[in-house]
């Protein structure tokens, strides 16, 4: 059996359907929900805020600190029992180290940027789903930004590459890889790399560099909820996205 | 939060409001939307005013209790997740929490809203086991009630997930058209006592100005089926009917919302 097709008809560059909207927490001071197919990401930003517990703090400049959470009945399988799982743990600190390189706190030692990141229902690409959201809510927020962060799984499926792999694909019988990217939108520098499974060394380059175009889609999408939020209302209703 | 205490109890005493509603009013929009989560057997986000609340029901085949050994479960959990609120903590549910929790799963449990017995597969060996997770997204007060009538609406909507008839492995990728053995609709009303007189659905400010509430459950026919004073004064008989009596009048006004919300 090759793979010649993907599961669900899409091209190989072709991301699932998404949908991005920023302010959607009204007590965060920055929030953005972020769905691509059937995964679901709500973020919500508090901060620059005191420090708790003090240890933490620095007197140089503010720290960034992400809280991933799979709602219990968000798994595609069994209830996920409630409480900060390994994986919850490892993705929250790629999550951090995803966001840090574009964000400025210089100008709020000993404060803290909390984002929590709260997913209803999941289909596979959850860490990007909650990176790509996390960026649009810290922008909402106002924290000050080099660039905007991008995630979208790129990976490979039986020898063909190919992006934002859903549950299928990921669970498809042969040789797969899975590849969690976050790009900046300026740099195309890499800022999220993580895989399972196995790849050529070729392979990866290739899917690196779709991971280009298909970050540029969640970017587009990412611009277009903020200016949604911020747009001018200007004479005629219709704002000019696009 | 500062919190004008004083603003708030005199205005009480007017009947008027911060947010010019009369004290008996809920807040608007009332919005319920249910099938939010595919991953879900049954899910409902709902919004009164400012508070937003998601509700998930996920099943699973068990091993009934011992001494109920021709019986299914329910339990209720609640997360307060810091998203909802800067006054919420990460970690693990803290007091708040579990009261909510427990309060909304008495409503239901004690109600016998879940015909327990039609849970059981086979007697003391395999029975259905209901878990409702609520989910706080933003906190703009009265969390409980807005948590309660999320519940009911996951509760309401829940399928039951297809089940392989050799393995007996359950297929959460299929649901089946059954729903659950719902014989009541129980919701969780709190009544607040602010300078003396009754005050519904309160702001997250007027929640900091009370003196006394009471949460009542009750289902569509008015039995009481969980009741929760909270607060550090105390309440008269007479005002406990009266409260009950207003509670009793609310739930009623978001079942035919619920109602309505389903019919779309």
């Amino acid at each position: 059996m090759t793979y010649t097709k993907r599961v669900d008809g899409r091209k190989i560059d072709e991301l699932r359907p998404m949908e991005a909207k920023a302010g959607v927490v009204k007590n965060a001071n920055g929030s953005a929900s972020f769905k691509i197919g059937k995964t679901w990401a709500i973020a919500g930003v508090y901060g620059p805020r005191e420090v708790v517990p003090r240890f933490m703090a620095n007197p140089r400049h503010g720290i960034l600190r992400c809280h991933y959470t799979m709602m219990p009945f968000s798994g595609s399988g069994e209830r996920i029992k409630p409480g900060r799982s390994r994986r919850a743990q490892e993705i929250s600190m790629v999550m951090e180290q995803a966001l840090a390189p574009v964000i400025d706190l210089s100008a709020f030692p000993n404060s803290v940027v909390d984002i929590f990141v709260e997913l209803p229902q999941t289909d596979a690409g959850t860490r990007c789903a909650a990176i790509s959201a996390a960026c649009i809510a810290l922008a909402d927020a106002g924290i000050p930004m080099k660039d905007m962060v991008s995630s979208v799984a790129v990976g490979q499926v039986d020898g063909m590459v190919v992006a934002d792999l859903n549950y299928n694909e990921e669970a498809y019988p042969a040789i797969v890889s899975d590849i969690p990217v976050a790009m900046l939108h300026n740099t195309k520098e890499i800022t999220l790399l993580q895989m399972d499974g196995e790849i050529s060394k070729a392979d990866l380059i290739k899917a690196l560099e779709l991971a280009k175009v298909a970050t540029d889609k969640v970017y587009q999408l990412q611009v277009k909820a903020l200016k949604e939020k911020y747009a001018v209302d200007n004479n005629e209703g219709k704002n000019d996205s696009q | 939060m500062i919190v004008n205490k004083e603003a708030i109890a005199e205005l009480a005493k007017e009947n008027k409001r911060l947010d010019n509603r009369t004290l008996t009013e809920f807040r608007q929009p009332i919005l319920i939307e249910t099938n939010i989560s595919w991953t879900a057997e049954g899910s409902a986000r709902v919004q009164i005013g400012e508070t937003v609340v998601m509700a998930g029901v996920k099943l699973s085949l068990e091993k009934p209790y011992n001494d109920t050994s021709d019986e299914g479960g329910i339990m209720v959990n609640a997360e307060l997740s810091p998203i909802a609120s800067p006054e919420f903590e990460t970690g693990p549910p803290g007091i708040k929490a579990v009261e909510l929790a427990r309060v909304v799963d008495r409503g239901i449990r004690e109600a016998k809203a879940i015909d327990l017995k039609k849970l059981c597969i086979t007697p003391g060996e395999k029975a259905w086991f209901v878990i409702v997770d609520i989910i706080a997204l933003n906190d703009g007060g009265n969390l409980l009630d807005v948590a309660g009538l999320a519940a009911l609406a996951a509760l309401k909507t829940a399928k039951f997930p297809v089940v392989d008839a050799e393995t007996g492995a359950i297929d959460y990728k299929q649901k089946t058209d059954k729903s659950l053995p719902l014989t009541k609709e129980p919701l969780p009303i709190t009544i607040y006592k602010v300078n003396g007189v009754l005050m519904v659905d309160p702001t997250n400010e007027e929640e900091k100005a009370y003196e006394a509430r009471l949460t009542v459950g009750s289902d569509a026919k008015g039995t009481i089926s969980a009741l929760q004073k909270g607060g550090d004064m105390p309440l008269s008989i007479e005002e406990i009917g009266k409260m009950v009596d207003l509670a009793l009048e609310k739930a009623s006004f978001l079942r035919k919302e619920l109602t309505k919300a389903l019919k779309h």
